[in-house]
């Protein structure tokens, strides 16, 4: 089967978030990482591959640098790998960058789509269902064990208070949940192999069915009006004493806003 | 696209097992909100089977008209009859504004919809306002107003982004559970009930093979006045027992975070964070929380953050109103004594 993963690189945040002195995201000095449930998403394509056989291709939009993370998951196991960048397709929202997707998925052969639930830097978990729709397919949101029936994809599909078990049948699109499952590590001919393996770079006319209208940020629908770092809550009073005493001030505080 | 064909506010009234969720109130509060500012009034759209019934309830909580699109298709939530449902919807009644509570559901039918009718999205918005965009003027760009500004936390809360949809319409926002207020119920209050039937659909489509509820003898989380919170420094399962001591002294119920969840101690319905549950309680107590960016995400909106931790350094301290540096041992059972005291009236 054909499986297509799409994965984003994100500003590594495990060390902290860091800032420029103005104030602003120093994405320079954060590491870049391959986006946490992308890589679930990945790990799961790979597994349906063990079993099932066939062809996983990831694909990326971004920067040149995002190169990195297509590397890193062919030396996971994916078989091929596409960069889709170019200036015009740069300040793109949610929906531009999955009409952009969509562009560069129409050109591959696919049973299986499968994205990362959300991003770490956007949290918008957006693009996922916004291509399944620009590409017509089914969606499983938010999926838990995945598996492949014949021409169906079975999966759990979790909400607040319920799973449902759904079925769909191929081709669908599937965003995954990095509680899915613990991703693979690179083995060390893989990265060999991966270091020297070509990606296909595509840029604006290898885009199929997609309108200038909708790419980049002059086809995005939603603007930034503003944009700030936010403004941590200033640090509270620190209570020093006893256990008792400490205790006897919370309760007080409590009183004092009618909370006891 | 004439943006002016556009008019009033409108709500997706989510609802499951025929009963509303909170999300749907909350929205309707903010909307009543919206469509003062513009003059406008408040449609709230109700999917499902057999749930007409419900229409009063949403007229009770402040909608002027309750669009009803009722049929079997509908009994339980799938994306593609709810998308075409929804999406049928706004072609034929013309919003300006498409709100949609940011839970499993809406997340995904949200974008669904958005993309389907081709306008602008902004996921998990806290704040929603009127105003102009740009929000200052610009020479040689025309400044628009009444336009929706969405606000909204990015980076696991740690950057926040106000996003406008000046040129599209609808302008459609998600809007995280537990964040608007609700405008309170008026019992007998109307509203205009109309039936919708959105036609045959025929998109590829999903089959339910299974429905399986969690068991959930515990509280709702999100419903909690108040929420006492453990994580890793609580040690193990064991000790847990003192934190719903102290929330049940206060009223309250036990939640935790994502370290705790991960560990096996307590289930995930419990969890707080952005994996989890956006809380906002009255009083949330981080006892043995670090304060991880993805916990914060999840309860930095709670009244009165109070946080016990052991180590003077933790960053739950920089989002608390008051930090005890300590034993958590010592003081949650001391602080439990103490309102049982009071309670008791001794």
């Amino acid at each position: 089967m054909k499986i297509v993963v799409c994965i984003k690189q994100v500003p590594d945040t495990k060390n902290g978030v860091k800032f420029k002195p103005d104030g602003t995201l120093d994405r320079g000095a954060m590491a870049s990482v391959m986006n946490p449930d992308d890589k679930a998403g990945l790990e799961a394509a790979l597994r349906l591959k063990d079993l099932h056989g066939g062809e996983v291709t990831v694909v990326t939009m971004g920067l040149p640098k995002a190169e990195e993370v297509l590397r890193e998951a062919l030396a996971m196991g994916a078989d091929r790998a596409i960069l889709i960048t170019d200036r015009v397709l740069g300040g793109a929202d949610t929906w531009a960058t999955s009409s952009t997707l969509a562009g560069a998925v129409r050109n591959l052969e696919y049973d299986l789509i499968i994205t990362g639930r959300q991003a770490i830097d956007g949290d918008t978990a957006q693009v996922g269902p916004q291509l399944s729709e620009h590409l017509g397919i089914p969606v499983i949101s938010y999926a838990q064990k995945i598996r492949v029936e014949g021409d169906c994809v079975i999966a759990e599909r979790q909400f607040e208070d319920r799973y449902h078990v759904l079925k769909a049948k191929l081709p669908c699109l599937i965003t995954a949940l990095s509680e899915l499952n613990e991703p693979r590590y690179m083995t060390p001919g893989g990265i060999f192999d991966a270091y020297d393996a070509d990606i296909t770079v595509w840029g604006r006319g290898d885009l199929k069915d997609v309108a200038d209208t909708d790419i980049g940020l002059k086809g995005s629908p939603t603007q930034i009006a503003k944009a700030s770092d936010k403004v941590k809550k200033g640090t509270g009073e620190m209570i020093n004493g006893t256990p008792m005493e400490s205790a006897a001030l919370i309760v007080e505080k409590l009183k004092e806003r009618h909370v006891i | 696209m004439n943006l002016e064909e556009y008019k009033g506010i409108c709500v997706f009234a989510q609802q499951t097992d025929h009963r509303l969720n909170s999300i749907a109130f909350e929205l309707l509060g903010k909307g009543i909100e919206l469509a003062k500012d513009l003059k406008t009034d408040v449609t709230a759209v109700l999917i499902g089977y057999g749930i007409m019934g419900l229409a009063d309830e949403l007229a009770a909580y402040g909608a002027d008209r309750v669009i009803v699109v009722d049929g079997p298709e509908f009994t339980e939530y799938r994306a593609e009859p709810y998308t075409h449902a929804l999406a049928s919807a706004i072609g034929k009644y013309k919003p300006e504004i498409v709100l949609i509570g940011a839970t499993a559901v809406g997340r995904e039918l949200g974008p669904k919809v958005s993309a389907r009718i081709a306008t602008g999205l902004t996921a998990d918005c806290t704040k929603l306002e009127i105003g102009d965009f740009p929000l200052h003027t610009v020479q040689d760009k025309e400044q628009k107003h009444n336009q929706l500004l969405m606000t909204r936390p990015a980076f696991g809360g740690n950057t926040i982004a106000t996003i406008a949809c000046p040129n599209h319409r609808p302008q459609m926002a998600t809007v995280r559970p537990g964040v608007m207020r609700t405008a309170g119920k008026i019992e007998g209050r109307k509203a205009v009930i109309e039936e919708f039937n959105p036609g045959y659909y025929s998109r590829k489509d999903t089959e339910i093979l299974e429905i399986v509820k969690a068991v959930n003898e515990t509280a709702d989380i999100m419903d909690a006045k108040i929420l006492v919170s453990g994580g890793r420094g609580i040690g193990g399962p064991e000790n847990f027992h003192l934190l719903k001591e102290l929330a049940d002294a206060l009223g309250g119920e036990v939640s935790c975070s994502r370290a705790v969840v991960d560990a096996g101690w307590e289930p995930k319905d419990l969890q707080v964070g952005q994996t989890g549950k956006t809380v906002r309680p009255n009083v949330y107590f981080a006892v043995g929380i670090s304060g991880a960016i993805q916990h914060v995400a999840g309860m930095e909106e709670s009244d009165l953050i109070i946080a016990i931790n052991k180590d003077e350094s933790a960053p739950i301290f920089e989002v608390a109103d008051y930090g005890i540096t300590g034993d958590w041992k010592k003081i949650v059972p001391e602080l439990t004594r103490q309102l049982q005291a009071v309670r008791d009236g001794i």
